[in-house]
């Protein structure tokens, strides 16, 4: 397509003349710090002792700019900046509405949480390696994915976040790992260039690659192929970056072997990321041909729901358990994008909304939830000294605090109340019943079923029961007091040299309580989520604050 | 034009998954920098090819005086290169770093992280 010859009006009209407002630049902020951060980090080389402080600093600030965020986008509706002053659809829009500002602030508190659990226990060399720059990148790439209002700069904010993961996951070079980020680096490498297939496709039907201008145009648009196919590929790249069924393999796969701080943020935040994208880009952008993969998308989370289920009963290795548990979290968040259309002219409210506002609650809780139970796992493995369900036992009598924190942790991921798992759930199962997908709300009640057996069995082997008698080669008591001595001194050694400690367990009580706040209080966090879904499914307000209702 | 293009890209398309099926992971790269390829000549073609002027504006004009080729998809593309070059590179360090230490590169042997002969866990105490 050739571009027509532009007067000098159409010129002037392009770019923006009206400086941008200084608050404006509150959209791009999320973004702009933990750049910042890395590169300022990157270039503490020298003081790798200082690190973790400026990183945990860094992470306030983050939270803290986008709790600013939240509230004026709760307040005002979606926040725009353009970048480079160019006028929409021709510049990259950074476009904050509710649901990727909630997603955002989600991130944040969980980053927070990992950077101070990671002060205690990311090594010396693993800082000199990297530990803390990758960090920011990947959280600037997560901030940015949320916070774009342009497909194509949404697949950079993706390789952003992937580059900053592979640092990540690699950390350590550990035989196992190794095996693991290759798996993890080829599927999520495949998944982006989808994505871009998708995209290149998008560009060449709308001509455009802002977010709300291809929100308009899909809907002005007659149904046709090209889209459906579009639609389709973009299920397909996000479902892989969600590990829904059957592209879920590389989770279990990779998820357990990195550091424990890393597989927490991975499990809090990648695959939500994917989960953010499906929503934004088939609810928002191609609704209608969503409503036509509606039963696709359903068996798909049905299938995701019961494989994680039954995989968790599974497993003996406690992340390998929770790995399973991500995937039935994702299965339970496909769920709510799975509703068919609703045949009223009314597109903000029914099953629909109620259904996707539950999946953005879940998504929430999710995050919150599945971090603290690897930041538990982190732990309990260092006070059982092993990560193996037949190895750990009697950590009841042992760590008390732990113990009843991982069981509220257990009981909100279950989808027991009153913890955070229940409501959602609640809001899930009926919207199903409302949508006419009954046998959907099945699934979700028999894989929570499922849930709760795995937890309750997790929980009775390594909390409960006493400790088994494992034979690791020092029966005397004379022996294992010299053993016990000696680890002791290792240990102390190991925190001199290594700049370890012993991690405190405030990042995962701070996570905890927020899981029972949200289960006891959930009244505010719902009344977002339904704002954040009605804006989804009716983006006239998104589009009036990306084009002034110029357009 | 865009028929030639849309031809190579489906060749490209079929040959990288075909690679990608494979389970030696120095195919799959190969099948990787493939696909990459590919996506680039799709975005180009989905800007649309035809013989017009290169997209420059004379010096003592604002507006070009004729019509131009689309320059946005080489912007595009050219972001999507650099991406995809640095990520063959960190992959092709990975699966060097692989098979130097797990002594293969047949991913069906690279069974490290989820052993083959991982027990369940206990049914009781």
């Amino acid at each position: 397509m050739a571009t027509p010859g532009l007067s000098p009006e159409l010129l002037t009209a392009a770019t923006l003349t009206a400086p941008v407002r200084l608050a404006n630049y509150l959209v791009a902020l999320p973004v702009v710090v933990p750049l910042l951060f890395a590169s300022g980090l990157l270039m503490m080389r020298g003081r790798l002792r200082w690190q973790p402080a400026v990183a945990i600093a860094g992470m306030t600030v983050l939270l803290v700019i986008n709790l600013l965020l939240l509230r004026r986008v709760a307040s005002e509706g979606p926040q725009v900046m353009m970048m480079g002053a160019w006028k929409p659809p021709f510049g990259i829009a950074f476009t904050a509405d509710r649901l990727g500002v909630l997603f955002a602030c989600a991130a944040a508190v969980v980053a927070l949480a990992c950077t101070i659990h990671a002060a205690a226990t990311v090594s010396l060399q693993e800082r000199r390696y990297g530990f803390f720059p990758f960090l920011f990148v990947m959280i600037g790439g997560v901030s940015g994915a949320f916070l774009t209002g342009d497909l194509f700069n949404l697949y950079v904010w993706f390789e952003v976040l992937l580059i900053g993961s592979f640092g990540l996951i690699v950390l350590g070079s550990e035989h196992r790992q190794l095996d693991g980020a290759t798996k993890y680096c080829f599927l999520n490498l495949i998944a982006t260039t989808f994505f871009l297939v998708a995209t290149g496709l998008v560009y060449g039907l709308f001509g455009t690659l802002n977010m709300a201008d291809i929100a308009m145009k899909a809907r002005s648009m007659e149904p046709n192929g090209e889209v459906v196919t579009i639609a389709t590929l973009m299920l397909v790249a996000f479902g892989m970056k969600a590990a829904a069924f059957p592209l879920n393999n590389w989770l279990p796969a990779s998820y357990h072997t990195p550091r424990f701080v890393v597989s927490a943020l991975f499990a809090g935040l990648l695959t939500k990321v994917g989960v953010y994208a499906l929503i934004r880009v088939l609810l928002m952008l191609f609704p209608a041909e969503r409503g036509g993969l509606s039963m696709v998308v359903a068996g798909v989370a049905a299938a995701t729901m019961i494989v994680g289920a039954l995989g968790a009963l599974a497993q003996s290795d406690l992340r390998r358990f929770l790995n399973y548990l991500v995937i039935a979290g994702i299965g339970t968040i496909l769920a709510g994008l799975a509703l068919p259309l609703p045949l009223s002219s009314e597109p903000t409210a029914g099953p629909l909304q109620a259904g996707l506002s539950g999946a953005i609650f879940y998504a929430v809780h999710s995050m919150v939830v599945m971090t603290a139970l690897y930041l538990a796992a982190s732990l309990m493995t260092r006070r059982a000294d092993s990560a193996s369900l037949h190895e750990i036992g009697g950590l009841w009598r042992s760590s008390p605090l732990l113990a009843a924190v991982t069981l509220v942790l257990l009981i909100a991921v279950s989808g027991l109340p009153p913890f955070s798992g229940f409501w959602p759930k609640l809001m899930l199962v009926q919207a199903m019943i409302g949508g006419g997908m009954g046998w959907l709300a099945a699934v979700i009640l028999l894989s929570g079923f499922l849930q709760t057996i795995a937890c309750a069995r997790l929980f009775a082997l390594a909390f409960w029961r006493p400790a088994p008698a494992v034979d690791r080669g020092t029966d005397e008591p004379g022996a294992m007091a010299a053993a016990g001595v000696r680890a002791a001194a290792v240990s102390i050694a190991r925190v001199m040299a290594e700049g370890r400690s012993e991690p405190s367990m405030l990042p995962l009580l701070v996570l905890a309580l927020l899981a029972v706040a949200i289960g006891l209080w959930p009244q505010g966090l719902a009344s977002l989520t339904g704002a954040a879904a009605g804006g989804i499914l009716d983006p006239a307000g998104y589009h009036l604050s990306v084009f002034g209702g110029a357009s | 034009m865009e028929a030639a293009l849309a031809f190579v890209v489906g060749m490209l398309f079929a040959v990288a998954i075909y690679l990608l099926l494979s389970e030696h992971i120095i195919r799959m790269l190969l099948g990787l920098v493939l696909l990459g390829n590919g996506v680039n000549l799709l975005i180009f073609a989905a800007g649309r090819a035809s013989a017009v002027a290169p997209p420059i504006i004379p010096v003592d004009a604002d507006v070009p005086s004729a019509v131009t080729a689309n320059p946005l998809p080489q912007a595009l593309i050219l972001t999507a290169i650099v991406i995809s070059f640095s990520f063959f590179a960190f992959l092709l360090v990975l699966a060097y770093r692989v098979y130097q230490d797990l002594g293969t590169d047949d991913t069906d042997r690279m069974r490290l992280a989820e052993p083959e002969d991982d027990d369940l866990p206990p049914l009781g105490y």
